[in-house]
């Protein structure tokens, strides 16, 4: 079912629009590399004043759910991207059930990611509110969990955004409020949660990966 | 009351104060941001009025020394990111780049306004840091200034700067994608005016730039609550760290600041020269040239801050290659003057002082470059008046000349005109006599950021505190003769400069979508010509 839709005022017709707000996506997503770029400089910096200390840090966190949450993560984002192709064809309920799809492996991500911090608790292993770690180069690890809070955190709270998104614009098409004839918003949630993807395939091996034995 | 040809303007329709504060229309963003900002350019200049009413006398008796600190930290923090950061961008950029492009609107106008309200936000937290007592680790927020030794109200002022950051990343994205999308048909890339071009260049800067401090005041924050050490060396961080990111940001911020004072220049200089503009292209090229090359030089910051020697020479001599393009762009804009036929209406009167403090500005920044030599200049006064000839000098004056140019473009009144030329040349005059003695100062070596000084400084810094009053005068007179002319002023028509660029084919003040029909463009941006003016001397004689 495909409507004809108006554009909004200031533009002339709704390629123009389209045109735009993917744009303006990208535009956004050119600053949150920049943004999530101060934390990956502050990484490197610290490991490399320490590189020791940082691969003693790193054996501290869980390998196994931090794969499980990458493959997690994987699978979301192909959904999200199928969903945007499904609604290009009109296809809006296979379209909004993959979208649904996304939102929940995103929160399952997010509860299995609490899980962690919840252990790393456990352990002594929050800077600020509960760090006992007291071994080798003590000072250097709680800078690595500080760096890891800072990074996680920031990637939840993007997640968290993402998901809010996706289930909104689930509903949406499923009622079919939008449709094949303006995607553009659904396709700009995608690219962005695809992005908050990306960041994590960066996250992970550097926070649990990198010269790991 | 509209004139019974031209159709209702923006000001006229729709009416009520729900009307501004809801309104999509950009010229009327533009006006919201004018307001706020001059706003805060009082707040920031009450803090001026402070610094140098204690720096008149070599005691330290109006201020204690922690007020001393609070004074210039406000100053910096609220002329930096609440005056002169949105200044021309948020202004007249919000106001003029749709009409330049020939569009109806910005492409996101429910984003201008929120940027307004982040504006409007990260403004109420500075003010509440004020009520609180105040900061006192100068606009830089250096660590562990700003983490081990001040108290809590820096967080307040680090989560006003934070807000403020999503204000200018919001314009810039605006901005980008409203040049890339919603160009009229025949305006091409290179037939856009030097404004736009450098509204594009700052909106670069501004979405790449900006995020950076953005995180980086998170992290200060993270540091300050939870005591985790990242930039504290207390706590095992690294301070040089912190300082890193914070010029990277803001090397790049001072092009923010000065990369629409000369796209405001390029406009009013060809008008009042009756030529083209002198090196189009080369204009266009050194924009952008400025924009790149100015985030690779932020180390210059650092000379002296134990960063490796071979750090410090690489960011000297990048330093010396980014004061290149700004070169050309003074000698296009001198070449533009040559054999013109000038007149000296205040816009005019603004952006010639531009170009004159502008190059002296830049000239010392070559000096701080000189690695040798900035060990000597460095956190002295030589440093205050290098920026200061930049960004008050410069962009500041700028400002002014834009303003004083669309005024009749935007509000449909003229302004008066022996006031303003008055008022141009008391701004250009005082702002030397405030700035001047700060080279020598420096270079004798008087250090910046103390409330008292050696009494050899005593004679110099009498001079550049009474220049303050002048150059404070200077700007109230402004403030009274255009509000005045909102009022009184002569109707203005809808082109009274004779200009060109599509801005001065619609009304004035231009209806809420700018234009009656999308125009076409078929011409660069700079048709004026010589024949033009000498029948125009003719009319005068
Ligand atoms: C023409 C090229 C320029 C060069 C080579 C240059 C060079 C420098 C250098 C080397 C310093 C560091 C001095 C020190 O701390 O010892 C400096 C400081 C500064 N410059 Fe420039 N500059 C240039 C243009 C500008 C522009 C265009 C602006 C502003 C619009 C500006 C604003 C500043 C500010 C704000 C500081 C001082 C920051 C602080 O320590 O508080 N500069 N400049
Ligand atoms: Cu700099």
């Amino acid at each position: 079912m495909s409507r004809a839709v108006s554009p909004a005022e200031q533009f002339d017709d709704i390629e123009q629009q389209s045109g735009a707000a993917t744009f303006g996506m990208w535009v956004f997503l050119a600053t949150e590399v920049l943004f999530f770029g101060v934390l990956f400089a502050a990484y490197a910096y610290c490991r490399v004043q320490d590189p020791q200390g940082f691969v003693l840090a790193s054996r501290h966190t869980d390998l196994l759910l931090g794969g499980i949450e990458s493959v997690i993560l994987l699978l979301s984002a192909a959904a999200a991207a199928w969903a945007t192709a499904l609604l290009r064809r009109d296809e809006n309920r296979a379209s909004a059930a993959l979208l649904w799809c996304a939102a929940g492996l995103g929160a399952l991500f997010m509860a299995l990611h609490l899980y962690e911090y919840w252990k790393d608790y456990g352990e002594g292993l929050v800077p600020g509110l509960r760090f006992t770690y007291t071994g080798l180069h003590a000072q250097t690890v709680e800078r690595f969990y500080a760096l890891y809070y800072a990074m996680t955190l920031v990637h939840l709270l993007h997640l968290l955004i993402g998901i809010v998104l996706l289930a909104f614009y689930a509903r949406e098409v499923r009622r079919q409020r939008i449709g094949a004839a303006y995607a553009s918003p659904v396709m700009c949630v995608a690219l962005y949660w695809d992005f908050v993807d990306m960041v994590w395939i960066f996250l992970f091996p550097m926070l649990y990966l990198l010269d790991r034995s | 009351m509209p004139h019974a040809d031209s159709p209702a303007s923006f000001l006229d329709t729709p009416t009520g104060f729900r009307s501004w504060l809801l309104t999509h229309d950009h010229k009327r963003i533009g006006i919201l941001y004018a307001i706020a900002i001059t706003a805060f350019f009082f707040v920031g200049g009450a803090a001026a009025v402070l610094i140098r009413t204690e720096l008149a006398t070599p005691q330290g008796d109006v201020l204690t020394a922690d007020g001393y600190n609070e004074a210039f930290t406000v100053h910096g923090v609220v002329m930096v990111w609440f005056f002169l950061i949105p200044s021309i961008p948020s202004v007249l950029g919000n106001i003029l780049l749709p009409l330049m492009l020939g569009a109806r609107d910005l492409a996101f106008p429910r984003l201008n306004l929120a940027s307004w309200y982040l504006y409007a936000l990260g403004g109420i937290f500075t003010i509440a840091c004020l009520i609180a007592g105040g900061a006192d680790t100068g606009w830089t927020f250096y660590t562990p200034f700003s983490t081990l030794f001040s108290n809590s109200n820096v967080l307040l002022v680090v989560v006003g700067v934070f807000i403020v950051g999503f204000s200018s990343i919001l314009t810039g994205l605006n901005f980008i994608v409203t040049i890339h999308r919603m160009r009229a048909p025949g305006m091409h890339w290179f037939r856009m005016p030097l404004f736009a071009w450098t509204m594009y260049a700052t909106s670069l800067v501004m979405i790449l730039a900006t995020p950076v401090l953005s995180m980086t005041l998170v992290l200060i924050g993270l540091e300050r609550v939870f005591g985790v050490g990242i930039f504290d060396p207390a706590l095992g961080g690294d301070p040089l760290l912190f300082q890193h990111l914070f010029w990277f940001y803001s090397h790049p911020a001072v092009y923010i600041m000065v990369l629409p004072a000369m796209g405001v220049v390029s406009e009013i200089i060809p008008c009042f020269v009756r030529k083209r503009i002198f090196g189009y292209r080369f204009m266009i090229y050194s924009i952008m040239a400025i924009a790149i090359v100015g985030f690779f030089v932020w180390g210059h910051h650092m000379f002296v801050s134990g960063q490796s020697m071979y750090a410090g020479i690489v960011f000297s001599l990048l330093s010396f290659v980014v004061a290149i393009p700004s070169a050309i762009k003074v000698f296009n804009w001198t070449a533009t003057l040559y054999k013109g036929s000038i007149t000296f209406e205040a816009p005019m009167l603004y952006a010639l002082g531009f170009v004159g403090l502008f190059l002296l500005g830049g000239l010392t920044g070559l000096f701080l470059a000189a690695t040798a030599l900035d060990v000597h200049l460095t956190d002295t006064y030589f440093v205050v008046a290098h920026f200061h000839y930049i960004m008050v000098g410069g962009a500041v004056m700028a400002y002014m000349g834009g303003i004083h140019f669309w005024w009749p473009k935007v509000t449909g009144r003229l302004y008066p005109e022996a006031w303003a030329r008055f008022a141009a040349i008391l701004m250009f005059f005082g702002f030397n006599f405030t700035f001047l003695p700060q080279f020598v100062l420096g270079f004798l070596g008087m250090p910046r950021r103390y409330h008292s000084y050696d009494p050899e400084f005593g004679l110099l810094n009498a001079f550049s505190s009474g220049g303050a009053a002048v150059l404070a005068t200077a700007y109230l007179l402004p403030l009274g003769y255009l509000s005045w002319s909102l009022f009184y002023g002569a109707r203005s028509p809808a082109n009274p400069w004779a200009a060109t660029g599509l801005e001065w084919q619609t009304s004035s003040p231009p209806p809420t979508h700018n234009f009656l029909e999308t125009p076409r463009v078929d011409g660069g941006p700079y048709e004026y010509s010589p024949s033009q003016a000498e029948a125009e001397a003719e009319a005068r004689a």
